[in-house]
């Protein structure tokens, strides 16, 4: 798939939580092909301490209103300058890259996706993707709090969503493998993004229930190509570039004790 | 239109811009973004005669206007690179040259004889300056005695361009271009990255998983100068500076100090078409300033 750097223009920035911003950016040309769960590395202007690219997660594509969504966690300074553009600014982008989430393997499969913090951001294309292409995309989306939890309208357009919080101010108390939903269904694969704790006990779940599983890595980046070496993950195979042969990665593949 | 062919040892390059190893991969991965051939040389990722699994993750660490990296030499092996690698370069029409590191003066030196095989290969740059490495790399870089043993093993075995890449964590480093210059070295390029260290104060251990990284990137450009400056007034060989160069001033900035050619590293990860954007604007300044040839800046500061 081609990769571009591009600067594209900001359509509209939205704050759905104090910490977190949505960038919705748009081109004259229509955006290039993407995968779901593929990422961009954004350039950050404005101060020494941004000098790298940050990998941010497409969180959503639009190809009628031809938007490239990027729901960002403001953390560091690089993520607050971010969260200051405006409309009409431009934002340079390197993208698509890395390799996204599994096609649909069959129709009528039931995918469950399962969302942590910020990491429930590509699994909103990814679960359009799924239900436009045959599949049946359940979301299991966990936050702290009900505040936390992210486009959860858009979410319930797709499919159905479960939800737990850590204090029960919404859904069920407690982390996500601990949902009642998963002593009552089978699925036939799980996606999974956020943080790492909650990936690894997704995939305990998964190896245990004998389920097929892949996780989104977002080890820390510099070129983003597969060049610089420096994202690597510890495989069965070796290190292996999270942004060129990740970010997404079946479990049996990694050597995580679970 | 200003000429900027360069001259490096035997290598005949269109422009004075190469990418510097590790940063560029083997090309192929930056050819979405750039016509590779309109790039003077590609020095691709270090290879060493054995494959090397390179340190844990984390590697990497951001800093003001520049980051560290231990990445450790991860590669594949000489062997892999000659059977997979080298049919998938061999015929991008630039020079692909080939970073070569070991951590013994016979690795050195069978590495460099198996590239010396490769017809589509030019050149090599000798690395004697990677500090992420436990054992060689910078251990025969930072002594004169060192860095004249490995040049002299490899010449031995190898009659195209040798360029020697020096580190710049030394006392004197125009001392160790002298000596490789005199161990038979076409060229030498400079500098690999600066020696340094991230803390993470609440964990109160390093960032790197090995604790010391190599510092790059535009932070590192003024030290980058003057080792150049240092060098390029020692030697009579010609000089390829590298360190921090984000644009086509920084890249001039190198040529006035004495160097012939320039590597382009950390940069390619903020635009991963700086390359021919700093060959272009080269030619523009030699052309705003009256200079017909990029080769008659070379050293050319006032007194």
């Amino acid at each position: 798939m081609k990769k571009y750097v591009k600067d594209l223009s900001v359509k509209a920035v939205e704050f759905p939580h104090e910490l977190y911003v949505l960038l919705k950016l748009t081109d004259k040309e229509p955006l290039p092909e993407t995968v779901p769960g593929q990422f961009v590395e954004v350039k950050v202007e404005g101060s020494p301490a941004t000098f790298l690219r940050r990998p941010i997660s497409i969180n959503y594509v639009d190809r009628e209103a031809n938007e490239l969504w990027l729901l960002i966690k403001k953390v560091g300074e690089g993520t607050h300058k971010l969260a200051e553009l405006k409309v009409g600014d431009t934002l340079n982008l390197v993208f698509p890259l890395g390799n996204g989430f599994s096609p649909v393997q069959k129709k009528g499969e039931k995918v469950l996706l399962f969302g942590g913090g910020v990491g429930v951001a590509p699994l909103l294309d990814y679960g359009k993707y799924l239900k436009e292409h045959g599949a049946e995309p359940v979301f299991l989306l966990g936050a702290r709090s009900k505040s936390d939890l992210l486009e959860q309208d858009l979410f319930r357009a797709i499919a159905p969503v479960y939800v737990t919080t850590e204090d029960g101010s919404e859904g069920e108390k407690g982390f996500v493998t601990q949902h009642t939903l998963l002593n009552i269904e089978k699925f036939d694969r799980i996606s999974v993004c956020g943080p790492k704790p909650m990936m690894v006990s997704v995939a305990r779940y998964a190896k245990a229930t004998n389920t097929p599983c892949e996780v989104s890595l977002e080890n820390m980046m510099a070129c983003g190509l597969g060049a610089c070496l420096c994202c690597v993950e510890k495989t069965v195979k070796g290190n292996v570039c999270v942004c060129k042969e990740g970010p997404v990665f079946d479990i049996n593949d990694l050597t995580w004790e679970v | 239109m200003a000429d900027l062919k360069t001259t490096i040892g035997g290598l005949t390059m269109k422009n004075p811009v190469m990418t510097a190893s590790g940063t560029f991969g083997y090309g192929v991965e930056f050819a979405d973004f750039v016509n590779l051939e309109d790039i003077g040389g590609i020095i691709v990722k270090g290879t060493t005669l054995l494959p090397r699994e390179g340190n844990d993750y984390p590697r990497m660490v951001e800093t003001a206007s520049g980051m560290l990296n231990c990445v450790g030499l991860q590669n594949k092996g000489v062997d892999y690179f000659c059977e997979h690698i080298y049919p998938e370069i061999k015929d991008i029409k630039t020079n692909m040259i080939v970073n070569v590191s070991g951590s013994s003066l016979e690795d050195y030196a069978e590495c460099a004889a198996r590239v010396n095989e490769l017809e589509h290969i030019p050149a090599i740059e000798l690395n004697i300056s990677c500090p992420n490495v436990k054992q060689g790399g910078m251990a025969f870089g930072v002594t004169t005695e060192g860095a004249a043993a490995v040049v002299k093993a490899v010449r031995k075995v190898y009659d195209k361009t040798l360029i020697v890449k020096l580190s710049p964590n030394v006392t004197s480093i125009a001392d160790i271009a002298l000596a490789v210059q005199d161990a038979g070295a076409d060229a030498v390029s400079l500098i690999n990255t600066l020696m340094g260290m991230v803390i993470d104060i609440e964990k109160r251990k390093p960032v790197l998983s090995i604790a010391t990284g190599g510092m790059s990137g535009p932070a590192v450009k003024p030290v980058a100068v003057r080792c150049v400056w240092q060098v390029a007034k020692a030697v009579n060989i010609p000089v390829v500076g590298l360190g921090g160069i984000m644009n086509a001033k920084d890249a001039i900035e190198f040529f006035l100090a004495g160097a012939s050619a320039i590597e382009i590293g950390t940069a390619n990860f903020i635009d991963p078409s700086v390359t021919v954007k700093v060959a272009q604007g080269i030619n523009e300044w030699l052309d705003q300033h009256g200079c017909k040839s990029v080769s008659e800046i070379v050293g050319q500061l006032n007194a």
